[in-house]
């Protein structure tokens, strides 16, 4: 017992230590806020579409009947952030063939419409959020967050902030082919 | 002193500017009491330390509303707090809920109180028994008194 007791400080220091390292480990972003929707059915919502852009609107059955992997993209024309990774999310689609959706956050339809007109539009649907209720539901924070969906309408993957640099847009491509491989298992 | 006295009356001047805007407010009283109560237990999910009550952003403004909402059509406090845990975890509240992933924080504090008095508590008994063991016993009295009667002897 007395031995045993003897390798207390020496625990006591590796769990501390590991705790230590795990809070100082500077990959780690404390503000990031763990989804409940991964692995979960995407959530209840119908949108109108935006006038002037000529794509339909989205809701939760689109997603279900897609048919294949789906991005949804929240965004906003008066979303700074939302500018750069609009050619990200551009190249991303023509590059991997992958349907993109977007949900139009609390934006005048007629600016969203100019700002798609300038930038070209990637989106094959585009539901109008005007009141931010359908964000709720997806439970965001802010725009832009990026959604993977599976084909039977599974939330597979978040990520927060734009996909712009070189790592975020790695992650989005890692997080993508995991969707694909569980995919093509199931 | 006249500038202290104008400091501190700005210091009052700032405490009623809530962020709670009069078009959110319900005209019942008792419903806007609860809405109040609720909201300074939900976090505000874009400034992670503020509760929505008091927070200015666009999506502390929407819950608030959210909140009220759900009160109008007949919600429990518990009620709305379940729906807000569904779209953002449980990390909109403030204070966690208690279940098996929390039990570590709720009663972490605890265990670690009683290891300590259990580790005190025998670090003392260890201490009073050192302290007894330095009295000497009959034997010890036995052969001091008998070398000092020696070294008596000596002189």
């Amino acid at each position: 017992m007395r031995r045993l007791l003897a390798f207390l400080p020496v625990v006591l220091a590796l769990v501390l230590g590991g705790v230590f390292y795990w809070g100082l480990n500077p990959n780690r972003n404390p503000n990031e806020i763990p989804s409940v929707l991964i692995s979960k059915p995407a959530p209840e919502f119908a949108l109108s579409p935006v006038d002037g852009t000529g794509v339909p609107g989205l809701a939760t059955q689109d997603l279900e009947t897609a048919g294949e992997i789906v991005i949804v993209n929240v965004f906003a024309s008066w979303c700074v952030p939302c500018r750069a990774e609009h050619a990200v999310l551009t190249r991303i689609k023509r590059e991997q063939n992958v349907p993109l959706f977007g949900i139009n956050y609390k934006d005048k339809p007629e600016d969203a419409a100019r700002w798609l007109e300038d930038l070209g539009n990637p989106y094959t649907r585009i539901g109008s959020d005007l009141d931010g209720r359908a964000g709720i539901e997806w439970g965001i924070s802010g725009v832009p967050e990026t959604f993977i969906v599976s084909s039977d309408g599974t939330v597979l993957h978040r990520t927060v902030g734009p996909v712009v640099g070189d790592d975020a847009v790695t992650k989005f491509n890692r997080a993508l082919q995991a969707a694909r491989d569980l995919e093509s298992a199931s | 002193m006249k500038r202290l006295i104008v400091a501190i009356l700005l210091v009052f001047l700032a405490l009623p500017s809530w962020a709670v805007e009069p078009d959110e407010m319900l005209s019942d009283p008792v419903l806007e009491a609860r809405a109040r109560a609720l909201s300074k237990e939900v976090r505000c999910v874009v400034c992670q330390n503020q509760d929505i009550d008091s927070s200015n952003a666009g999506v502390a403004r929407d819950l608030r509303i959210l909140v009220r909402e759900r009160l109008v059509a007949g919600d429990t406090d518990q009620e709305v707090l379940d729906y807000l845990v569904a779209r953002y975890g449980d990390f909109v509240l403030f204070k966690p809920p208690l279940k098996p992933s929390t039990y570590l924080l709720w009663f972490g504090p605890g265990i670690v109180f009683l290891l300590a008095v259990f580790a005190g508590g025998r670090a003392l008994h260890r201490a009073r028994n050192t302290a007894n063991a330095a009295t000497l016993t009959a034997q010890d009295e036995a052969d001091l008194d008998a070398y000092l009667a020696s070294k008596e002897g000596d002189q």
